[in-house]
């Protein structure tokens, strides 16, 4: 293993090494983080592709396409492909592009382990998809896994267990180098007070991630001793409790919605201010706030439970807790909009995104509040209102969060600039597309149709068709974006290095392209 | 925070794909295997896994003792080492957390005590189980079976480990004097009651499957118990392991008064499953 030391004497201003093998041997920051995100982007065509499934089946009433276990298996590796293989991998791969540009440092602070952590991703779900290929099919009892249905799952149950250990090494380690490289790998001067929303948020994520991945790597162990072993956690019969599953699953599962909207939040806060030329409002709030936000994650699990049969102090406890999210999110939407407030926007593709996250997330965050007062829950509990709310949050939150932002850096990541009527369009497509497949949800979900179910009756039927229409139009639209990125990584206008005139950090005071070694020696800006 | 002039950044890394692929075989031969397939595949993924931490370590042994690594690489490494012991630590917390929630609801539910369903429950489905901890369930799975008694065994292994904890202190004051001769000597002590520590613990179980009846399968008690005390012992081989490395190091001259971070890590990590086993005395054998 060669090694070098940065900045000595002996000059170290080589770029890539040559060959493929580059890709895999790679311990470059930049490298890491474009395997991350191309990672996800061709997972999210594979957790597309089984969304589509599932809403050219729910076309019609009736059952035509696909047989009901299949169905099943399609809602929930949807589910675990979008979560852990789109959303999950990218913002770590923006994590790594960006936080060390920005803190000034010159690579994440333990870059070897920092491949491991990408190259686990391809390993760990080649794992998971191969589930779908094996006698009996993928698992099929939803992502959340619960005892007892998954246990009377197929026999690859065991494959799923063991990658979702795989994947939660590859989370842990990659949240333990975030730590690591915020804390230790700043520029010399540069106080954490002084540090970019985008990192704050990480770091915060990071610890949510370090926090629940090994609860979540406990409960599903205790599955698999459940299954093969003997033993009986969640089974009634030898004392245990299925219900356990789910309070030990949801203490992981809160925490890790936070891990896919908390990073976006960051985004968005980097995006707003640049293109309406004013300072961020409300900076330390904004941090406050995350903070807060992960710390009521950790009070709030049993929200997801309410008609499980909970003592009732419990299901006041947790309706309460769950509604004081609402004021810290609240102070972030406010401030975002308090950014725009007589700045001099301009509306390129980023900054749509960024509104149209803005509008549309706060949607879901309201259909949230709904959901979170215990006594209507019982109404909403897994029907397709609960759909409607997750992926208004997740969609026109998680993902176009990291579609903003690819559009907002891919210029300091080529050197080019992108076609921005073309963004512009996939703009315009995506969020059409978007209500028309999800708005829907909520009204079919209020009547009634529950989830997870490739049936239902017949007056659902209008409002399901045009959210199909809605779902293949939101899919193929996503070819748009593919074509932009090819498109301005092969070329395009040259890209200035501040690249946005509204633009503030460390990451734009670089060329574009950003060099393959930045800061090898630390910025003089905060000393 | 240091304030560096230069970067420490290595460029190549050939053995992480080697562990991804190892962790590869280990898990789909795992799998297969519990579905009654062969061990072979597990086995190849076990060995190439360790041939590659053997490697991997190696290497970064190796720099460290060229002297490639500045004060900033070994903040690195000590707030690495520190957040993967928080990460430990919460995995326990998950089986500790089971453990805490099937004695106090759970079983209390099952046997009818609670508001809401848990009288109609018991009358219903479970009629006649009373709660006491420890239990099988209200269908005795498992059989009779009789608890593990916290005396002589435990007792034992409580004072085996919390004397390796001494020694280890003893190595470690040691070496911050510079005096690597002593600190073998002590870590060997450490290894040794570690060592010592596990075969206990496989004497415990041998008792617990032969005599008592006490398995996998009994219920909730046996599932707690043995997956709480085979996770720490297995955590307790692992930190062994680790400390007889670092005294093979010892041995070979590496470390000094200064310079013994892999030291102190795996110190850290000793002391951690030493606090873990203090929770498991109390919360699973003596409570």
């Amino acid at each position: 293993m060669s090694t070098a030391a940065a900045g000595h004497h002996e000059h170290d201003d080589h770029g890539p090494a040559k060959g493929w093998t580059r890709w895999l041997y790679t311990t470059n920051h930049k490298d890491i983080g474009t395997l991350y995100l191309l990672f996800a982007l061709v997972m999210f065509f594979i957790g597309g592709g089984m969304a589509l499934i599932i809403r050219a089946e729910l076309f019609q009433p009736g059952l035509q396409l696909v047989d009901p276990l299949f169905f099943n298996s399609m809602t929930t590796m949807h589910a675990l492909v979008m979560i852990f293989g789109v959303v999950m991998p990218a913002f770590v791969g923006l994590a790594n592009w960006m936080i060390p540009m920005m803190i000034g440092g010159p690579d994440m602070a333990l870059p070897r382990m920092n491949n491991w952590s990408f190259w686990i991703m391809p390993f760990a779900f080649l794992l998971l998809l191969s589930t779908l290929f094996m006698e009996g099919g993928g698992p099929a009892g939803g992502w959340t896994l619960y005892a007892p249905l998954s246990l009377q799952g197929p026999d690859s149950f065991a494959f799923v267990i063991f990658s979702i250990h795989f994947m939660g090494i590859s989370s842990v380690m990659g949240s333990i180098n975030i730590v690591a490289t915020i804390f230790n790998m700043r520029a010399p001067g540069m106080s954490l007070m002084q540090m970019p929303l985008f990192v704050w948020t990480w770091l915060i994520t990071a610890y949510l991630l370090i926090a629940v991945i090994p609860v979540l790597a406990g409960a599903v162990t205790m599955l698999l001793t459940d299954r093969f072993f003997g033993t009986s956690f969640f089974n009634a019969a030898g004392g245990g409790d299925p219900v356990m599953y789910q309070h030990i699953f949801w203490f992981f599962g809160h925490p890790e919605v936070y891990i896919l909207i908390l990073p976006a939040f960051g985004i968005i806060s980097s995006i707003i201010p640049t293109f309406a030329r004013k300072p961020l409002f409300g900076y330390a709030s904004m941090v406050y706030a995350t903070a807060s936000i992960a710390f009521l994650s950790f009070i709030v699990w049993a929200h997801h439970m309410f008609t499980v049969g909970m003592p009732l102090a419990g299901e006041m406890f947790f309706m309460f807790a769950t509604m004081m999210i609402s004021v810290p999110t609240g102070v972030k939407v406010f401030n975002w909009v308090a950014t725009m407030w007589r700045g001099s926007m301009t509306f390129e593709t980023p900054m749509l995104f960024a509104i149209g996250f803005l509008v549309m997330f706060t949607i879901g965050g309201l259909s949230g509040l709904m959901l979170a007062i215990t006594p209507a829950d019982i109404q909403y509990h897994d029907t397709y209102f609960v759909v409607a709310h997750f992926h208004y949050v997740l969609v026109p939150g998680a993902i176009y969060s990291i579609m903003a932002a690819t559009y907002y850096w891919l210029p300091k990541w080529t050197g080019n600039m992108y076609d921005e009527k073309w963004g512009k369009i996939h703009f315009w497509v995506s969020t059409v597309f978007l209500n028309v497949l999800f708005f829907p949800m909520h009204f079919v979900g209020l009547a009634g149709m529950p989830r997870r179910i490739p049936d239902y009756n017949l007056q659902f039927a209008d409002w399901n068709a045009i959210a199909t229409i809605g779902a293949f139009g939101f899919g193929f639209s996503q070819l748009i974006f593919v074509y932009v990125i090819f498109k301005c990584i092969k070329g395009g206008a040259k890209a200035t290095d501040e690249v946005w005139d509204g633009a503030e950090g460390l990451e734009w005071t670089v060329p574009s392209p950003a060099p393959y070694h930045t800061f090898e020696k630390p910025p003089a800006q905060y000393s | 925070m240091s304030s560096p002039s230069s970067y420490y950044i290595p460029h190549e890394a050939k053995w992480p794909i080697v562990g991804s692929i190892a962790l590869f075989a280990f898990f789909a031969g795992f799998a297969s295997l519990l579905n009654g397939g062969g061990w072979v595949i597990m086995a190849f993924g076990a060995a190439l896994l360790v041939y590659m931490m053997i490697r991997w370590f190696g290497d970064v042994i190796a720099e460290s003792e060229n002297g490639q690594y500045s004060a900033q690489v070994d903040v690195s490494f000590r707030m690495s080492m520190m957040w993967f012991i928080f990460s430990e630590v919460m995995f326990f917390g998950a089986f500790f957390g089971a453990l805490f929630y099937a004695r106090t609801f759970s079983g209390p539910w099952l046997s009818g005590i609670g508001e809401g369903g848990a009288a109609a429950t018991n009358a219903v489905l479970w009629s006649g189980f009373d709660y006491v901890w420890p239990h099988n369930g209200p269908e005795q799975l498992g059989g009779a079976y009789e608890k593990m008694h916290w005396f002589p065994l435990p007792v034992l292994n409580t004072l085996i480990l919390l004397t390796s904890g001494v020694t280890c202190t003893i190595a470690h004051h040691a070496i911050k004097e510079g005096n690597r001769e002593k600190m073998v000597k002590w870590l060997l002590a450490t290894c040794a009651l570690g060592f010592f520590f596990v075969f206990m613990q496989g004497v415990e179980y041998y008792e617990a499957y032969a005599h008592l009846n006490l398995k996998m399968n009994t219920g909730i008690y046996g599932s707690t118990f043995f997956m709480l005390t085979g996770f720490h012992g297995f955590h307790v081989c692992m930190g062994a392991i680790i400390l007889l490395i670092v005294m093979f190091r010892g041995m070979r001259k590496h470390f000094s008064a200064t310079n013994h971070f892999a030291f102190e890590a795996a110190a850290w990590y000793w002391h951690f499953v030493d606090v873990v086993w203090l929770g498991l005395f109390i919360f699973v054998y003596i409570l």
